[in-house]
């Protein structure tokens, strides 16, 4: 029905809802566990996000990664480095700074004033995991630098000094470096586990309602994903004869890391774990889960062969990838939809009130 | 062990908590939505005196609000959500629910019809019956019909949480504590990691984005009330010509001038003004005095006042908002008179400051840590070969 020559160019009309003229959105609650709750619908101020997502770029979640499998890398280097086997702890020395380095110059890339790196250590917060984590992250870095310094160091030391007498200042840079291994080595290995759980408490210490919802397991399959991704990186790098450590890893890793996953999204419930299981990020997820065991039975029954390990351990590194990029992408879906947000929060309140605590909301009549 | 008892969760003196000893009282606004009539002057007022950039000239199609939320380059925000009576008698009705979950002091809609002595304690500003903008004349929901169409506005700004998830996780120490207990950002410090922003339980601190020293953010259709001149030669005509600031703060920088970009940015509370003594540019500016400003304490009692005597004149929709320390963030330095559920006014239903929860974080990650150094120390179990 036109009534004037102008209507022909009113935008379409949007569908409006009985009952929600104007700004509401009202979405169905999910009605879950318990029957004794009221049932919970959400409203939203025109859809919009009411927690923001976080500003951070695909260089955070390639940290993740990075960070993980310098930890992991740290701690094979260590361990062969303490079982003799000097392939591993080759590859895991290298795999550690490679990671931590590459890892710090993603994260500060990603700052607003990339300048002003250096102002995280400003000051030591223990209530801010982002403070706590740069300084983890130093101080691994350092550890592990001086363990590679010493790795590639004295063997090149040694060499050119050998044919001169056994004084002088190469050889006394040469025993410096001897007598560093071990601390480094130790010291590495201290602050790995640390470097790579952190990063799940980055994560949930927000407000984005799945990270934060998820801050019991996700440091176990933040800590597991670290393992698999180094112990796959050992695999890529090592020779067979050297890849047992890391093929136990992997499947040990990999079975932390599926059971501590499930039982992340159980506790999540159906509408916080709604994330992890649709869109970008329950691809990703998915194929970590794929990538995980493929790689893992992999890993163990065709770990002998240096072709097969070699793919096993890419299969590896890459679910690790995808398990930080398919949280990561699943904690910004939850903060941008208010749905996320409004339903949780709702859904707590009202139980709280069934419960008979009323003194403890935001929302009060007097 | 008092002094540690409350420092993440519960009520607490922020100010004696951050170790201020010059004791201020805490300062806080109380935005009483019920006389706000969707002027924007606090917004305008806010970025004229702190000299936030444009964010944007663009048509939202919300209502009347095209200004769409707070953000780094908007501290003040006046929300605009248009009801019929369907949605205004389910606001009346949550707003009966709130009353009568175990506060029986406040008097029921029943017997709140009489209304004539009541509503006189604090009457001046709004006669019975002028009450809401909207709202059909009459004393008592009984006898008060719900109106066909209601406009809620309602200006939202930074909460200056007792409990500021933002200050808490920030790295570099930027974001500090004042002695009137409000939070504000060191621009000087900041490096923009964006972690406040994620942490923020109301949505309110943002990263800013956009070019420095140019007045245009990405998000910007290119319709301009300045000339877009740049910087460089229009400065200091601009700010004469355009006539824009009568008095320009002397730490804003000349008209169209993008600063801090990258930089975490919200509401300081004018944290200047206060200083001196001032009132904060919104509150000042304010028409209505639906924006009012004071020690938290008295904002607090007056908030109370408000919706008592909303609910004896049979407006059982209004409730409060932040008013109540026992809440997830330990209370609000910005409290708020509300008429419906705030999520409605795209405020969340049950903050809970993230921080609350670190010392488990914490806890649980050590777990994993150690877990992960035994599955490391598991694979070198066994045979060399």
């Amino acid at each position: 029905m036109t009534t004037n020559p102008f209507d022909a160019d009113r935008p379409p009309e949007r569908p409006r809802r009985l009952g929600n003229a104007g700004g509401g959105r009202r979405g169905r609650g999910r009605r879950d566990e318990s029957l004794m709750v009221p049932d919970v619908s959400f409203d939203s101020y025109y859809g919009r996000h009411i927690v923001k997502p976080a500003p951070w770029e695909k260089e955070v979640a390639a940290y993740l990664f990075l960070g993980g499998i310098a930890a992991g890398s740290a701690l094979l280097g260590a361990g062969g480095a303490a079982r003799g086997y000097p392939a591993l702890q080759r590859a895991g020395r290298i795999g550690a700074v490679a990671g931590a380095a590459l890892g710090g110059a993603a994260l500060a890339k990603d700052l607003g004033k990339p300048s002003r790196a250096l102002n995280m250590m400003r000051t030591v917060k223990l209530t801010s995991p982002m403070s706590v984590g740069s300084w983890i992250l130093t101080a691994f870095g350092t550890f592990a630098g001086a363990a590679l310094a010493t790795e590639l160091g004295r063997p090149m030391l040694e060499r050119r000094s050998h044919p001169s007498r056994s004084g002088g200042a190469v050889a006394l840079v040469s025993k410096a470096l001897k007598l560093a291994d071990g601390p480094a080595t130790v010291g590495s290995a201290f602050f790995a586990p640390p470097l790579a759980a952190y990063t799940a408490v980055l994560l949930a210490d927000t407000a984005t309602p799945t990270w934060h919802e998820s801050y019991r397991e996700l440091p176990f399959v933040f800590v597991s994903s670290a393992n698999l991704a180094a112990s796959g990186l050992a695999l890529v790098s090592v020779p067979t004869r050297e890849n047992g450590p890391a093929r136990k890893l992997a499947a040990v890793s990999a079975l932390v890391e599926l059971v501590a996953f499930e039982r992340m999204q159980d506790q999540l419930g159906p509408t916080l774990s709604e994330p992890l299981r649709t869109g970008k990020a329950g691809r990703l997820l998915k194929a970590s889960r794929a990538l995980t065991i493929g790689g893992a039975v992999g890993a163990v029954a065709l770990g002998g062969n240096r072709v097969t390990a070699a793919l096993s351990g890419a299969a590896l590194m890459a679910a690790s990838v995808c398990t930080r990029f398919g949280v990561f992408e699943a904690g910004m879906v939850s903060a941008i939809d208010p749905k996320y947000t409004v339903e949780p929060q709702r859904e707590r309140l009202e139980k709280r009130r069934a419960a008979g605590v009323v003194d403890d909301s935001i929302t009060t009549a007097r | 062990m008092g002094f540690w008892r409350n420092q993440l969760s519960g009520p607490t003196d922020p100010a004696a908590d951050a170790a201020w000893d010059r004791h201020e009282p805490r300062k806080g606004f109380f935005t009483d939505t019920s006389i706000c009539i969707g002027c924007k002057a606090c917004e305008v007022a806010c970025k004229e005196w702190n000299g936030v950039p444009e964010d944007g000239l663009d048509l939202l199609n919300q209502s009347y609000d095209n200004t769409g939320a707070l953000g780094a380059s908007t501290w003040r925000h006046v929300a605009f959500v248009e009801q019929t009576s369907d949605r205004i008698e389910q606001a009346r009705e949550s707003g009966r629910k709130l009353v009568s979950l175990g506060m029986p002091s406040v008097r029921s809609h029943d017997d709140a019809a009489l209304a004539g002595g009541g509503g006189a304690a604090t009457a001046t500003l709004t006669p019975p019956g002028e009450l809401l903008p909207g709202a059909a004349a009459g004393p008592g929901p009984t006898d008060t019909p719900v109106p066909d169409v209601r406009w809620l506005m309602a200006s939202d700004v930074c909460k200056h949480c007792t409990h500021a998830a933002c200050l808490d996780v920030c790295p570099t120490g930027a974001l500090f504590r004042t002695e009137f207990g409000t939070v504000v950002v060191q621009d000087d410090v900041c490096n923009g990691c964006g972690y406040c922003v994620a942490a923020c339980p109301f949505g309110v601190i943002e990263r800013r984005s956009g070019q420095e020293g140019h007045e245009k953010g990405p998000q910007s259709h290119g319709i301009s009330i300045k000339g877009s001149g740049g910087t460089g030669g229009t400065g200091a005509t601009g700010n004469a010509g355009g006539g824009s600031h009568q008095n320009p703060p002397s730490h804003a920088e000349t008209n169209g001038e993008v600063k801090n970009v990258g930089i975490a940015q919200k509401c300081t509370l004018c944290y200047d003004r206060l200083g001196a003594g001032q009132t904060p540019a919104c509150a000042q500016a304010c028409p209505t005095t639906s924006i009012k400003f004071g020690d938290l304490d008295e904002m607090r009692a007056t908030a109370r006042a408000r919706v008592a005597q909303l609910h004896e004149l049979g407006y059982s929709e209004a409730r409060l908002y932040g008013v109540d320390e026992n809440d997830g963030v330990g209370g609000t330095g910005s409290t708020f008179l509300l008429l419906d559920e705030p999520e409605v006014y795209g405020l969340p239903p049950d903050p809970r400051v993230t921080t609350a929860d670190l010392p488990d974080m914490f806890r649980k990650a050590g777990y994993a840590g150690l877990t992960m150094l035994a599955m490391a120390a598991a694979s070198f179990v066994g045979r060399r070969k």
